[in-house]
């Protein structure tokens, strides 16, 4: 479970993130859908503890990142914004030296590679060094790199970022396995299909703010009827985005 | 401790792979040895056969000689496209002129507008002066004549170089190499694993792992070191192996490079690669890019250098007052060694100690930089 406790971040005169809370619990998707530059890599940077919130804080299952970072990222699998992998490293490679700082080690560690490779299907490129995948291919093996540890959270910003159509109903699928399997998904996503698509709940978030949440129908209820976007762009209205 | 050693070997495997670190780690650095050959005389010589005499006079003057066929277009193209500074054309006729004491002709091809030839030419013409007067002499003394009623004035050069001054000269030159090659070493390791890491996007998903970043970084540094010290063992080992077939004896120098003397080296320059790999680690992670990272770094492996230039030029002895200063100390035992002398302990431990503290205090400064939100740029 994923809590932001009124979340803000300043960079110089900048104030990227002013007041962002939002609860995500197990066993479902979470959505954080806003345009572009409206602080959702920047609350999902506090949230993974790669930035420090000037106020507030995030808290992963009850442990507050700013205070305990190592033990809240133990929980937490993270796939940041346009992930890289390591070239020179083969697929197995790039996901077992993420395993192997996790503290994985030896058969237990190549069993969940291999499961990992099934459940993303890679087993294509398995073995093959990374020089030259796809887009694609580049974000599957970054996404089983975050799911190595059998991470509770998992964090994905801005998944589908340069993906075909088939990689990102590929992609759907896998999240929402997770999902059954119990696992708390939050990602974020300027794409409003995407969002509609897949996630229980939905946080928009404009100029740094989260300006409104709810279940898609909530949204749409809350507008007085109409399509989700138009709910997205009366959110968005009534934030002065 | 596990995460750093998962690091550095993850580092090391991928490196491996990495054509430019390889390059710059395995090849470079013995690469080097051999530019010390260019110190050397080096002339072409066309038609040895019709001067045997002469071509071994060079020879034992510590001429490398390397013959080569045709005639003067052959010798004029060779050295024309810097094949060899000097070419020495004698023709056929020779040996006939020679015995019969007629002025036999020898052309000596050079490039005058090549300034860097000029010590060369200017030895190359000495030598065969030398040559012309030596059998002067022989043929007015078998004909009764004193040879020194043809010298009316007598100039004696005197060279004021001694051999050892000049063996200096190409020490500093060897040490100077061998820091530089160390740093060369290290260089791509030290960019890729941070410039690199960020401008490939790897390095925000490896900060949101549950590991110190202090192990992190300690690893990166360890792997630059590794491939350090792996280049500095094989620009020692090349060095050694190229002085053996290298006579600089015949240039007036005593120096060997043993292998005992070899390890002695590679001992005292490796606490020198913890600084120069976190010196570089630190620049590498100052820059935004890859491309930058490698212009950066292209200056600042040059600053240990410094010290070693300003010995050379001034011919600074070792003195333990120096020895806190870390690459001048390295410098100053590296000469030490290469003369023969034999290290005082407690200037061992001052340069390997000062050396150390440095390379340490630098890896925390380093490690300090990791901690910092700006590092992801």
């Amino acid at each position: 479970m994923i809590v932001l406790e009124s979340l803000a971040k300043r960079f110089g005169g900048v104030e990227a993130v002013r007041d962002v809370s939002l609860v995500a619990g197990d066993g479902r998707v979470t959505g954080l859908l806003g345009p572009n530059g409206a602080g959702k890599s920047t609350t999902l940077r506090l949230l993974y503890g790669v930035l420090t919130p000037d106020r507030g804080r995030a808290l992963i299952d009850g442990i507050e990142v700013a205070t305990d970072r190592r033990a809240a990222l133990a929980t937490m699998g993270v796939l940041p914004h346009n992930a890289g992998i390591y070239p020179h490293l083969t697929t197995r490679e790039n996901i077992r030296y993420f395993g192997a700082l996790h503290g994985l080690a030896g058969a237990a560690l190549e069993a969940r590679i291999d499961e990992l490779c099934g459940l993303l299907d890679l087993g294509g490129i398995a073995d093959r060094r990374a020089k030259g995948f796809s887009q694609g291919e580049r974000l599957k093996v970054a996404l089983a790199r975050a799911l190595v540890h059998r991470p509770k959270n998992l964090v994905l910003d801005e998944p589908t970022n340069g993906l075909d159509v088939l990689a990102t109903r590929n992609l759907r699928d896998v999240i929402r396995r997770l999902r059954e399997a119990g696992h708390c998904v939050l990602f974020s996503s300027h794409v409003m299909q995407e969002v509609a698509a897949l996630c229980d709940e939905i946080v928009i978030i404009a100029g740094g703010r989260a300006v409104a949440r709810g279940t898609p129908a909530e949204l749409q209820a809350g507008i007085g009827g109409g399509s989700l976007e138009d709910a997205f762009i009366a959110a968005l209205a009534a934030a002065g985005g | 401790m596990g995460a750093l050693l998962t690091v550095f070997l993850k580092e090391l495997r991928e490196n491996a792979r990495d054509r430019r670190t390889m390059l710059s780690a395995l090849v470079l650095g013995p690469l080097g040895a051999p530019l010390l050959f260019t110190i050397m005389l080096n002339a072409s010589v066309v038609g040895r056969a019709s001067a045997p005499n002469l071509v071994a006079f060079l020879e034992r003057e510590g001429v490398r000689v390397h013959d080569i066929p045709g005639g003067d277009a052959q010798a004029a193209a060779i050295v024309r496209g810097h094949g060899t500074r000097l070419a020495l054309v004698i023709p056929p006729d020779y040996g006939a002129r020679f015995a019969t004491a007629r002025p036999a002709r020898v052309q000596l091809y050079t490039d005058t507008a090549d300034a860097s030839a000029g010590t060369d030419r200017a030895r190359a013409q000495s030598l065969l002066r030398g040559y012309a007067g030596q059998i002067a002499t022989w043929r007015l003394q078998a004909r009764g004549i004193s040879p020194s009623i043809t010298q009316p004035v007598v100039v004696d050069e005197v060279d004021v170089s001694t051999p050892a001054a000049r063996a200096l000269a190409v020490l500093g030159m060897l040490s100077y190499f061998i820091v530089f090659a160390t740093l060369m070493g290290g260089l791509y390791v030290a960019i890729d694993a941070t410039a690199g890491e960020r401008e490939r996007g790897s390095l925000e998903p490896l900060l949101t792992l549950p590991v110190s970043r202090s192990a992190l970084v300690a690893g990166k540094i360890l792997t630059a070191s590794a491939y350090m010290a792996l280049s500095l063992g094989l620009t020692v080992t090349a060095f050694s192996v190229c002085l053996r077939f290298l006579h600089l004896d015949s240039l007036g120098m005593a120096l060997e490079l043993s292998p005992r003397i070899g390890l002695a080296i590679f001992g005292v320059v490796l606490p020198f690669v913890l600084l120069g790999a976190s010196l570089m680690t630190i620049v590498a992670s100052f820059t935004r890019s890859y491309r930058e990272a490698q212009s950066w770094l292209a200056a600042v492996i040059l600053v240990p250098t410094v010290p070693i230039m300003f010995a050379g030029v001034y011919q600074v002895e070792l003195r333990s007052s120096l020895l806190w200063i870390p690459s001048l100390s390295q410098h100053l035992l590296i000469g030490a060694l290469l003369k023969g002398d034999s290290l005082q302990p407690s200037d061992v431990l001052l340069s390997v100690g000062t050396t150390l503290a440095a390379g340490l205090l630098l890896a925390g400064i380093a490690m300090r930089l990791y901690e910092r939100e700006k590092i992801l740029g």
